[in-house]
């Protein structure tokens, strides 16, 4: 990628949205760390970590918006892929603990010790290094991605379809997660965290710097789905969501471009969730439930599903609303909230916030422009006249 | 036990010897065995016990019984036997006769170990005459699992009167059962015997033949090719109880899949506030047990009665409610469509858990619907049987409304070819409506059932609504029989690997091969068959 692609890429919406990250990134770790405590403009240390999360999940967004805004994918599972990242990183925090847990087992999670493990599971082997973990941050989800992909693109499963047997994938992997045989500490999940590359993961140092590279994340995320869907290859998933057949009879292999498409942002989903685990502390199976699934599909069509800033924002703003609802005397009415907003933006608003006001922008530049066209019509007919 | 029928002979003899010479009084062997509890020796009282039971007189079993709890009296001084009764009341033991009371002399007949068997045996004997068949059959069952020798007479007896067919059955392997064990029974005898406990086949026959200690060769021989066919047989019965569990849960799915496989099929709608219908259902079953409860209890019996054409016309009236003011703007847009009923979904819960509170309700079985009967060696509890009938009448009704009422036309016209149907006059937003109510409907009368086998919980759709799905996609779209065949195909083969992989793993199983399934036939077992390419 040239940087002259880079910048043709960029509209006036992904700068504004770029740049608000990259400030926030910056300001808000500075500000928490630098500032005396207490002060007006100090963030407190428990804000940065509640926003870190909404980073992650904004993540996750622009994964989800990449396939089903730009390829019709409809994916009911890609909170699948968000915890099996989410555990990779856990996996790697928890051998860190050492002899640190309650049972004091230099080799071997509490759970573990717990459960009755004489040795460590063989899929846990490696977990005790930072790259490996990281490596399989990427490769865990994008690996079920692409199984799961290559096995559904090639018979040609598509929407509702695909839809619900991704939602099956998950509420299966929540099942196996829920086991205490299967070596991921059952319920309760990974937790107890201590350090992460040797800082404490409670430290105020340790949750901005996360913050931050949680910022760097979504950006990085950002500018690859904007190169995916900017690219000739982005045309062809465009033309593979509205008439799928067509572009197949074209002579695309429609279920290749559909399994990188989908491949890509399982990883990306996978990095949201590694980034989510230290920042929140815990990861358990219920983060495999279909119902947060869905619940991330419904930021993305909130924010205006194919337009990737969207995306990020309906995620910040639907969770910023969860937790200011969820926390004071409305939260038995938070569930009726959230259940209008599916319904409500489905019904009322199909191109959410962002799209909306991109058509919005795009009809009154329009006729702003119509309007100068009209007034240069009128001065061209005119201006004979005054010639005359 | 040699030293058992020789007291038996003893007492024969004796008796007999005291009817010719000794006490011509007393009227006869009876009256002469109960007097002989008076003689408080432990041996004589082990022969009287012999002589009682085997009397035939209606006083042998309070006598006995009497014995066993302590209450039989005698008094030293006058060699009398009372019988106390567990009313206070006393009578004669030798006549029967009401006493005023028992003389203060009077102390309980006292029993060692010995002697406690010999009762035991006794009443087991005794109860085994008893005119109640129930307890002749317990009797036997319990002699069965006994197999005491000291029975084996009173088995004979009881066999020679018994007429009842399942009584005289059981008491056949009661006596298989004490031979096999009896070390001096014949070689011929312990072959019957063995024949007999293989032919009732089930584990405790198998117990008692791989328990059975030495025995000749042949019959140890024909105790393992016994073993064997129990074996088999059981096997056999196992395989049919997984079958019937895995009738019974594809019957719920069935239900809790048709009235999806109706909306999806028909309209293409995925509506993943399907399982909220199926809850609400269960709530009007809830809530029509309630007023019949508190106003008219009589009528408990027929409250699912009253509560399936309720939940149907609830539910349906929901649906027809949603598909007017939601589902009609999304059609065409199937996927929107799965977020709005996902929203609606989440709304309806919330709304049943602000009404109901968040806990699970009480919903009761009808008189009719509790309990369970054998079939073989399977129970089969009536509920689950009716659910599985009524699933059955319901899938034969919406079958027959298919095919012969004019709605089930214009519903089927619609499913094949929107376009042409309306263009033939039928008012398809109308069908749209009715058949989104039907399947609604339907969800609904799925709740009365599911209301008397699972909990009563705002949840209660939500752990449905995965399988329904699984057993739509899986049986086909559009194609009722598909979704009865998916329903009964994955309940059964989800019973059949539990007891092989778990529970849960058998779930998950049964999910991957689902998912492995839609590879090879992305439109299911029975496809419609089309030139719909984007479909």
């Amino acid at each position: 990628m040239t940087p002259h692609m880079l910048t043709r890429s960029l509209d006036r919406g992904a700068t504004i949205f770029l740049a608000v990250v990259a400030a926030c990134g910056i300001l808000i770790p500075l500000s928490n760390l630098l500032l005396p405590a207490g002060s007006f403009l100090q963030v407190p240390t428990y804000l940065v970590a509640l926003w870190g999360k909404y980073v992650c999940y904004a993540i996750l967004a622009l994964a989800i918006d990449l396939i089903w805004g730009y390829c019709g994918i409809l994916s009911l599972g890609h909170g699948a892929f968000f915890a099996l990242g989410g555990y990779a990183m856990g996996m790697y925090l928890m051998r860190q603990i050492g002899t640190r847990g309650v049972y004091g087992n230099p080799v071997l999670p509490d759970f573990m010790v717990f459960l009755n493990y004489s040795k460590l599971p063989w899929y846990w082997y490696g977990f005790d290094m930072f790259w490996f973990a990281a490596l399989m941050v990427l490769v865990v989800p994008g690996l079920l991605a692409f199984c799961f992909g290559w096995l559904a693109f090639r018979s040609r499963v598509t929407g509702v379809y695909l839809s619900i047997i991704t939602q099956a994938m998950t509420y299966a992997l929540l099942l196996a997660f829920f086991r205490n045989d299967f070596g991921f500490g059952g319920n309760n999940g990974l937790t107890d965290f201590k350090d992460i590359l040797g800082f404490n993961v409670q430290a105020e140092g340790t949750r901005a710097a996360l913050f931050a590279l949680s910022c760097l994340a979504l950006i990085v995320g950002f500018l690859i789905c904007r190169a995916i869907v900017s690219s000739k290859l982005g045309k062809v998933l465009i033309a593979v969501r509205d008439a799928e057949s067509r572009t197949r009879f074209l002579g695309y292999r429609v279920e290749s471009y559909k399994l990188f498409v989908f491949t890509v942002s399982a990883c990306m989903a996978g990095v949201a969730g590694a980034l989510y685990v230290p920042q929140v502390g815990i990861i358990n199976p219920s983060e495999f439930a279909p119902g947060n699934s869905i619940e991330a599909v419904i930021w993305v069509a909130v924010g205006g599903r194919g337009t990737l800033v969207g995306a990020a924002l309906g995620a910040v703003v639907v969770n910023y609303a969860k937790t200011f609802f969820t926390s004071g005397v409305l939260a038995p009415y938070w569930l009726f909230m959230l259940g209008a907003l599916f319904i409500l933006v489905t019904l009322l608003l199909p191109k959410g916030i962002v799209g909306t006001f991109n058509a919005w922008w795009d009809s009154s530049k329009e006729k702003r422009a119509a309007t100068m066209a009209s007034a240069a019509a009128e001065d061209g007919v005119t201006e004979p006249k005054m010639a005359e | 036990m040699p030293t058992h029928l020789s007291a038996r002979l003893c007492s024969l003899a004796l008796s007999l010897f005291l009817i010719a010479f000794a006490l011509p009084a007393l009227a006869g062997p009876f009256e002469d065995a109960v007097a002989k509890f008076a003689n408080d020796d432990y041996s004589d009282t082990d022969e009287a016990i012999g002589v009682v039971a085997a009397s035939g007189n209606p006083l042998a079993f309070p006598i006995i019984s009497a014995l066993q709890d302590g209450r039989l009296m005698v008094d030293l001084d006058s060699k009398k036997v009372y019988v106390t009764g567990t009313d206070g009341k006393s009578i004669d033991a030798a006549t029967g006769q009401a006493v005023a009371s028992v003389p203060d002399s009077a102390s309980a007949v006292r029993l060692n170990n010995r002697l406690r068997r010999s009762v035991d045996a006794a009443l087991g004997s005794l109860t085994l005459q008893s005119p109640d068949v129930g307890t002749r059959l317990q009797a036997a069952q319990s002699v069965f699992k006994s197999h005491e020798e000291t029975a084996l007479e009173a088995v004979d007896a009881a066999l020679a009167k018994e007429t009842n067919r399942s009584v005289k059955a059981a008491l056949g392997e009661a006596r298989a059962a004490i031979l096999l064990f009896k070390s001096d029974a014949s070689e011929v005898e312990k072959l019957e015997a063995v024949a007999t406990l293989k032919a009732r086949g089930d584990q405790e026959a198998m117990a008692l033949l791989t328990g059975m200690g030495d025995q000749p060769a042949s019959v140890t021989k024909a105790a393992a090719s016994a073993i064997g066919s129990i074996q088999s047989s059981l096997a056999i019965w196992s395989s049919v109880q997984n079958a019937w569990y895995g009738l019974s849960l594809g019957s719920v799915l069935l239900l809790a899949a048709i009235g999806l496989a109706i909306t999806f099929g028909v309209m293409g709608v995925i509506n993943m506030a399907h399982g909220e219908m199926v809850m609400i259902g269960a709530y009007t079953t809830f809530v029509v047990q309630e007023v019949i409860r508190t106003r008219y209890p009589a009528l408990f019996d027929y409250s699912l009665l009253i509560a399936v054409p309720l939940a149907f016309l609830v539910a349906g009236a929901i649906g027809v409610l949603i598909e007017r003011s939601i589902i009609r703007f999304l059609y065409g847009r199937p996927l929107e469509t799965l977020l709005a009923t996902w929203g609606l979904s989440l709304v309806l819960q919330q709304a049943v858990r602000t009404m109901f509170g968040p806990t699970n309700r009480e919903v009761g079985n009808p008189s009719w619907m509790s309990g369970a009967f054998e079939l073989g060696q399977i129970t089969i509890t009536y509920n689950r049987l009716w659910i599985l009938v009524f699933t059955l009448a319901v899938f034969a009704i919406l079958l027959a409304m298919l095919r012969y009422t004019a709605l089930g036309l214009e519903m089927r016209a619609v499913t094949q070819n929107r376009r042409m149907a309306a263009s033939m006059g039928i008012a398809t937003s109308r069908v749209d409506a009715l058949t989104f109510g039907l399947g609604s409907g339907i969800a609904g009368i799925a709740g009365v059932a599911l209301s008397q086998i699972d909990n009563v919980s705002p949840n209660l759709g939500q752990s449905y609504i995965i399988d329904s799905f699984m057993v739509v996609v899986f049986g086909g779209v559009g194609n009722l029989w598909g979704t009865l065949v998916g329903a009964f195909t994955l309940g059964i083969a989800n019973k059949f690997l539990e007891p092989v992989a778990g529970a849960v793993l058998g779930k998950i199983a049964i999910l991957v091969l689902i998912i492995l399934f839609i590879q090879k036939r992305p439109r299911g077992l029975f496809a419609l068959k089309g030139r719909a390419v984007e479909a």
